[in-house]
């Protein structure tokens, strides 16, 4: 299977991650797109190793599971801490670190 | 490598060291007397290392008794060679003995004497702090840790004459000194670089081989050098015109006079130039200097000391005049005089301040000799005490003072030329001081008692309310103030002990050093300066040396001889006599002005300027100019980027990802 198709899916995955982004409010889901995002690189990552029948890509694919797991930790940590202190879960509404 | 001497050498440093770190991070655990027995035990063991160095010292072979002992390379680059070395040389051994030595008789005295005040552990921190940094004066084998050596007693010094902090007085007489050493400091930082351009390093002993070589073509700069190096020894042991501070310095505790201020700290100065005398050799201005500074100084102390009332003040500036005698000893190449004059004048100036410290603790912290009197029977052991010291200072033989001071005049002497001339300066104020000893001694233990001490006579201590002696303001006895009992030495046996002992050599250390008898200390300190011209040049031939010592007894006599007549026969006549010189009186009684002077040429004016720089300078061109100018570019540079802070977490995706997208577009467009 050429891999062109391996691309095309690792990119409608990002956009639909972006869209995601762009549109959604609510930090959970924020968080959900960004591993969509994160999901479509390594999709990407891992179709050029094959392609390319080298190992670097899956090592690099390995480091952004690690990035992303992480990031998700930290994430989610902050979402229930502002539950807990009644801050709204609301990007929109959560600015005050505003200029 | 580190030798025997080496390494026993650094274990005397750090025994005080130990003391002094140890009392202060424990010095709310220590109670009662601990601190006090824990730092005179450091001290003594300091001693005990002390004499063993110098055991270790003499067995090796005379021509190798200069050992350096470096324990680690501090700076060395080129152009500059400081390591962390030890000299051990009889000159720096025989002035850790006379610190290490001293300072723990001085430390046993303190024990006792201090006991009732609230800030004792802090005392014997400090005090042991300061024993620390004069080794590591003495001690150092370069200029830099000389100079790191001459900060830290600066600043043990600082401490310890304000330490009742509370006392105005005292804490205005420690910055005092505080600042006028600083100003000697910079002088020697300024000198040694001086010597460091031309010679290249700041080791002692390469400095001494390189220095005629190197300074042949820059004469100027080895004496603009000197100089320099000489305002922190004029600094450091009140010489005139920076001696102002050392009669202030009275404020502090009495030990601390006896120690810092008499026995060891002042005499930096004189060790100091013995110690680069190879380079004052080779500079007739400089030691020229050095010769009429001392002369102008011990003329000066003594004539002050003749209208002084304050007990320890006299000595005070009995400790400036004698200073002034060292100094000129080792300015004119007499070194081995001067250091033995040092040697035996820290031994009786330290028991003269001890005894003073008792009759001031039986006086209830008085200390005006004009309030005293007829103290002789009421306090036996401080009379028989403070009558050795005084009689070792007047110069009268066979006491110390008489050989250690005589040595030096008839150095001078033999030295002939315009030596004799100070020589004879020296004489006089030798009969100077033996008039001021006795007066002291006839105003506070002879003559009737008073009221106040008829109390003293009948066993009880006085006792005031308590005020600062030299203002009258109210104080208590918590930390900061002198505390409520003061002691003597007659109802406490470790300053009986202390004192018996430094009487002991008081009366005794003269006979080290007899004028063709015995050279005890001048054959100890010949590897020091057996390169040294001069030193055979002022040693006296007999003719000279018995010219020399009928002087000095007859100065002695005479002086005694008139003190007697004034204020022991006929007490009083002295109104008769301060009525006709008036105005000498009054100058003498003011210092000759010095303080005045200073106050005139050098804070005024700086005052003056600072105000007019704190009103234009100050306000317009530093603080509107250069703070709110830079500040101002600084506030409009960040509103304008502050308006990219939105806050929002959306807007600030769309921005990186579309920066992004354009970044990869106009790669791939561009290629």
């Amino acid at each position: 299977m050429s891999i062109t198709w391996y691309l095309a899916v690792s990119a409608i995955l990002f956009a639909i991650g972006l869209f995601g982004v762009f549109v959604r409010r609510n930090p959970l889901v924020l968080l959900l797109c960004l591993e969509l995002l994160l999901g479509a690189a390594n999709l990407a990552l891992l179709a050029f190793d094959r392609h390319h029948a080298a190992n670097d890509g899956s090592i690099l694919a390995i480091i952004v599971m690690v990035v992303a797991a992480c990031e998700v930790t930290v994430g989610l940590g902050i979402v229930v801490a502002m539950h807990r202190r009644g801050q709204p879960i609301d990007v929109d509404r959560t600015r005050e670190l505003q200029g | 490598m580190t030798s025997t001497v080496g390494t026993l050498a650094w274990l005397v440093l750090l025994a005080p060291l130990f003391g002094a770190i140890s009392i202060g991070l424990l010095f709310k655990q220590l109670s009662g007397r601990a601190a006090g027995a824990l730092a005179t035990t450091v001290l003594f063991t300091s001693f005990a290392l002390s004499v063993a160095t110098l055991v270790a010292l003499q067995s090796e072979p005379e021509e190798s008794r200069q050992v350096t002992a470096n324990l680690w390379d501090y700076a060395v680059t080129a152009g500059l060679d400081v390591k962390l070395s030890l000299l051990v040389d009889p000159l720096s051994v025989i002035m850790m003995l006379v610190v290490t030595g001293v300072s723990s008789l001085i430390h046993l005295y303190a024990t006792a004497y201090m006991v009732s005040d609230e800030g004792y552990n802090r005392f014997f921190s400090y005090l042991n702090l300061f024993v620390f940094s004069m080794l590591v004066l003495v001690l150092g084998g370069n200029l830099v840790l000389l100079i790191v050596g001459w900060g830290l007693v600066g600043m043990a010094s600082y401490l310890l004459i304000s330490f009742w902090y509370r006392r105005k007085t005292a804490t205005k007489a420690g910055i005092k000194a505080f600042l006028i050493n600083v100003f000697g400091d910079v002088g020697i930082v300024l000198g040694s670089f001086l010597l460091l351009r031309h010679a290249g390093t700041v080791d002692y002993l390469e400095l001494f081989a390189k220095a005629e070589g190197a300074f042949a073509a820059h004469p100027h700069d080895l004496t603009w050098g000197l100089v320099l190096i000489l305002l922190g020894a004029f600094a450091k042991s009140a010489q005139f015109p920076l001696h102002t501070w050392l009669p202030d310095a009275m404020e502090g505790p009495t030990p601390v006079s006896a120690l810092i201020h008499a026995a060891t700290m002042v005499t930096a100065g004189v060790y100091l130039i013995a110690r680069l005398h190879p380079l004052f050799e080779l500079s007739d201005v400089a030691a020229t200097v050095g010769v009429v500074i001392g002369t102008i100084t011990l003329v000066m102390a003594a004539t002050m000391a003749i209208v002084q009332t304050d007990l320890k003040r006299i000595i005070a500036y009995s400790t400036m005049s004698q200073i002034g005698y060292m100094v000129v000893a080792v300015s004119a190449g007499a070194y081995t005089a001067g250091i033995f004059h040092l040697m035996t004048h820290a031994f009786f100036k330290a028991l003269l301040f001890m005894a003073a410290g008792s009759v001031i603790g039986a006086m209830g912290g008085v200390q005006d000799i004009d309030r005293m009197g007829g103290l002789r029977k009421a306090l036996p052991f401080t009379f028989a005490c403070f009558m050795i010291g005084s009689l070792a200072l007047a110069g009268l033989p066979p006491f110390s003072g008489f050989f250690s001071k005589d040595e030096i005049l008839g150095g001078l002497l033999e030295r002939g030329d315009w030596y004799t001339i100070i020589a004879a300066i020296g004489y006089l104020a030798a009969l100077l001081t033996a008039c001021y000893s006795f007066r002291a001694i006839y105003k506070v233990f002879y003559g009737d008692l008073n009221e106040e001490t008829q109390q003293i006579a009948d066993g009880h201590h006085l006792h005031f309310a308590p005020a600062n002696p030299s203002t009258g303001e109210a104080e208590d006895y918590e930390v900061g103030f002198p505390g409520k009992e003061h002691h003597t030495a007659e109802e406490n046996l470790p300053m009986k002990v202390a004192m018996g002992t430094l009487a002991f050599l008081a009366v005794v250390a003269g006979l080290l050093q007899i004028p063709h008898v015995t050279h005890v200390v001048g054959d100890f300190l010949h590897p020091t300066f057996h390169a040294s011209e001069l030193l055979e040049q002022t040693e006296a031939s007999t003719s000279t040396a018995l010219l020399g010592m009928g002087l000095g007894t007859l100065a002695a006599l005479l002086g005694i001889g008139i003190a007697t007549q004034l204020w022991l026969k006929k007490p009083g006549s002295t109104a008769g006599i301060q009525a006709k010189l008036q105005s000498l009186h009054t100058l003498l009684s003011n210092k000759y002005y010095v303080d005045e002077a200073i106050d005139l040429i050098i804070v005024r004016p700086f005052r003056w300027a600072g105000a007019v720089f704190e009103r234009h300078t100050e306000r317009l061109v530093t603080q509107t100019a250069v703070v709110g100018g830079s500040s101002g570019v600084v506030r409009i540079a960040s509103a304008l980027v502050r308006a990219a802070q939105t806050g929002s977490v959306r807007i600030y995706a769309a921005v990186v990802s579309s920066s992004t997208a354009a970044i990869l577009l106009y790669a791939l467009v561009v290629r």
